[in-house]
């Protein structure tokens, strides 16, 4: 066996799945929150990448503006399908809620369609192009740039959840949400804030991702891996999503290396299905137990 | 106008017809159907034949997710497990196609019943997820398992026969799909007045109250996930003979999430309104590309646009249902029925 090469696809791998923990961070965050499980967060990653691609590639600002912009765009998308779609759905079923999110899906891969045409673009490229090496192993200097910034914004997040106002209300109504209201949170604004910050992680996340792997309106399927990191993690632990995260990003890299792309899905689905058997819960999430 | 029919015993309430208004226009809806492909034209006779499969398909999955509450996300799979059946039957066996078909169903319901398996141990939007994995997993395989699926390529088969008939275009397609899917709609309307049909909606309503009442949970999940499945596979073995070649492509994720939306768009947990939705969600896309060609002359790009405006529509229909209308057209049309049991009477 090669152990370089073994090193240096586990490596692609781990970062990779920095960018899957912190998607997966922004989808637990909703779920914590307002229970809502978000099969749109594949697109809104993408609408973000696309704003992206419009300021930096169209309007030719710096991409170091147009991140930013981006990414801010498509938090107020998450802020905005809270308060239009999501609200009216406050007590219904959780398959109607998850319907609405798949049927927003649908509307945002339409609406990228319309704006930017179905064909594959390539985003500006604003990151190092010098190759990284740790130790003797080479990284794509895209995948390890992208994994730093992925993880400043994951590290402020956690620290924002522990210490921050705003974060210990937002934990307070995912702990008990009657509690929190009549201790004087704010329950709506959290459940829109909720949004606006999972929406923000997933935006970077989205930006950085297709500036490593280019962009087209299929992009929304790797709302799919994160599904499977989340559920393997547990929906409502932050640690859940970030251990899982790194390891399902680990194992569809090394699947795809060694076995060939088809197997990516199936190796991370297997994993999905054992766990959905053993722990149904996840790895680190919450075991609900249901009464009459 | 139906007035006067007030039940006077169990067995009139429970009836599937209830009143001479109601077998009135059924049969007049039966003689629609029979007359239908011999008047109209060959695009209509085959949107005739897409929304029959469809009816099929919707109606497996309104079983499942609108009477036993179990969200499934793998109803395409299903269908392609029925689709490569036949094929595969229909090119190394010389068997008629009432035996495929039925073979196709059994042979999803078995593979329905190995995914529902987990549904006693998750539930919810679990076991969507887990239905998903199995989608994948069910991809995987028509993909790379060639010597049975034929791999990416797919397989093409023979036109469906039976005592020496063949079915080869879709006037007589027509005579195959939409007699089954009546018989099909019918059955599953039977099952829901039997003890079977019961359990589904006790379990869907309250699962563990239901099991305090005596209902096996595991059995009679498995048994809905069978039936749902062998309803899909029935619809995916006519979806292979409608259109002679079957790809793994011919099963995408969107076409489960199509039959989900079909139901909620009808109405879950009703059967009419799967048939409304299947109905609605087959002709939507036709009826947008009618305005497209309409609209063609004035604006050139019209065309260029007609594929995200079906996915800005798709999105848009789910979204708008659950919203505005939960009930979906079913409600819709038992609104406009109430609205003619006293016309022209009105109050």
């Amino acid at each position: 066996m090669d152990w370089l090469f073994f090193g240096e696809i586990s490596l692609a791998g781990l970062a990779m799945g920095g960018l899957y923990a912190l998607i997966a961070l922004g989808f637990v965050i909703i779920y914590k929150a307002t229970r809502v499980i978000n099969f749109a967060i594949g697109e809104i990653m993408m609408f973000a990448a696309y704003l992206f691609l419009a300021f930096a590639g169209g309007m030719e600002m710096s991409p170091w503006i147009a991140l930013p912009l981006a990414v801010i765009g498509g938090s107020i998308l998450g802020g905005v399908i809270e308060k239009t779609m999501i609200r009216p759905m406050l007590g219904e079923s959780p398959i109607s809620v998850v319907m609405v999110t798949i049927g927003i899906a649908s509307i945002l891969v339409g609406l990228v369609e319309f704006i930017w045409t179905a064909d594959p673009q390539l985003l500006p490229n604003f990151l190092p192009r010098e190759p990284v090496f740790i130790g003797e192993l080479y990284l794509a200097p895209k995948i390890a740039y992208g994994f730093l910034i992925g993880s400043a914004l994951l590290i402020i997040y956690l620290l924002y959840f522990r210490f921050s106002r705003g974060g210990v209300a937002l934990r307070a109504t995912a702990s008990d949400q009657a509690a929190a209201y009549s201790m004087g949170i704010n329950v709506r604004r959290v459940f829109n804030m909720a949004w606006v910050f999972g929406s923000l992680a997933a935006s970077l996340a989205g930006v950085l991702v297709a500036a490593t792997g280019g962009l087209s309106p299929q992009f929304g399927i790797i709302g799919l891996s994160v599904l499977v990191v989340v559920i393997v993690g547990g929906l409502d632990s932050i640690l859940g999503a970030l251990v899982a995260g790194v390891f399902i990003g680990w194992l569809e890299t090394v699947a795809g290396a060694y076995l060939g792309g088809e197997y990516r899905m199936p190796a991370t689905f297997l994993v999905l299905a054992v766990i959905l058997v053993i722990r149904p819960y996840g790895l680190f999430g919450t075991h609900e137990i249901e009464r009459v | 106008m139906r007035i006067g029919d007030a039940k006077q015993s169990y067995e009139a309430d429970e009836a599937i017809w209830t009143s001479q208004t109601q077998k009135l226009w059924l049969g007049f809806f039966l003689l629609i159907l029979l007359v239908f492909p011999f008047v109209v034209d060959s695009y209509l006779l085959y949107l005739g034949c897409l929304v029959g499969i469809a009816v099929i398909s919707t109606t497996g999955l309104n079983i499942l997710t609108g009477f036993t509450g179990l969200i499934s996300l793998g109803q395409a799979g299903f269908m392609g497990v029925g689709a490569y059946t036949v094929a595969w039957l229909s090119i190394n066996t010389a068997l008629p196609f009432p035996v495929t078909l039925v073979l196709a169903g059994l042979m999803a319901a078995a593979v329905g019943i190995l995914v529902g398996l987990p549904s006693l141990r998750v539930k919810g939007l679990y076991l969507a997820i887990a239905t998903l994995a199995a989608s994948v997993f069910l991809h995987f395989i028509f993909a790379e398992w060639e010597s049975v699926t034929g791999g990416m390529g797919g397989l093409s088969l023979e036109p469906a026969h039976l005592f020496g008939l063949t079915f080869q275009s879709d006037f007589s397609m027509y005579f195959i799909i939409v007699p089954l899917a009546v018989l099909m709609v019918l059955a599953a309307r039977n099952v829901f007045r039997t003890r079977i049909g019961r359990a589904f909606i006790a379990i869907r309503d309250r699962d563990i109250s239901a099991e305090i009442l005596g209902i096996n949970l595991l059995r009679y999940k498995l048994m809905s996930f069978a039936l749902s499945s062998f309803y899909a596979g029935v619809a995916g073995g006519l979806f292979a003979y409608f259109y002679r070649v079957v790809t793994p492509e011919s099963f995408p994720l969107s076409m489960s999430i199509f039959y989900l939306a079909a139901v909620i768009v009808g109405g879950m947990g009703n059967l009419l309104g799967g048939i409304l939705g299947a109905a609605f969600m087959t002709l939507v896309p036709e009826a947008l590309k009618l305005l497209t060609a309409a609209l063609t002359p004035f604006y050139p790009n019209a065309p260029v646009f007609m594929s995200p405006m079906l996915e800005i529509i798709f999105g848009a229909l789910i979204v708008g249902f659950l919203i505005f209308e939960p009930h979906g057209l079913a409600e819709i049309w038992h609104r406009i029925r109430r609205f003619f049991r006293l016309w022209p009477f009105k109050n």
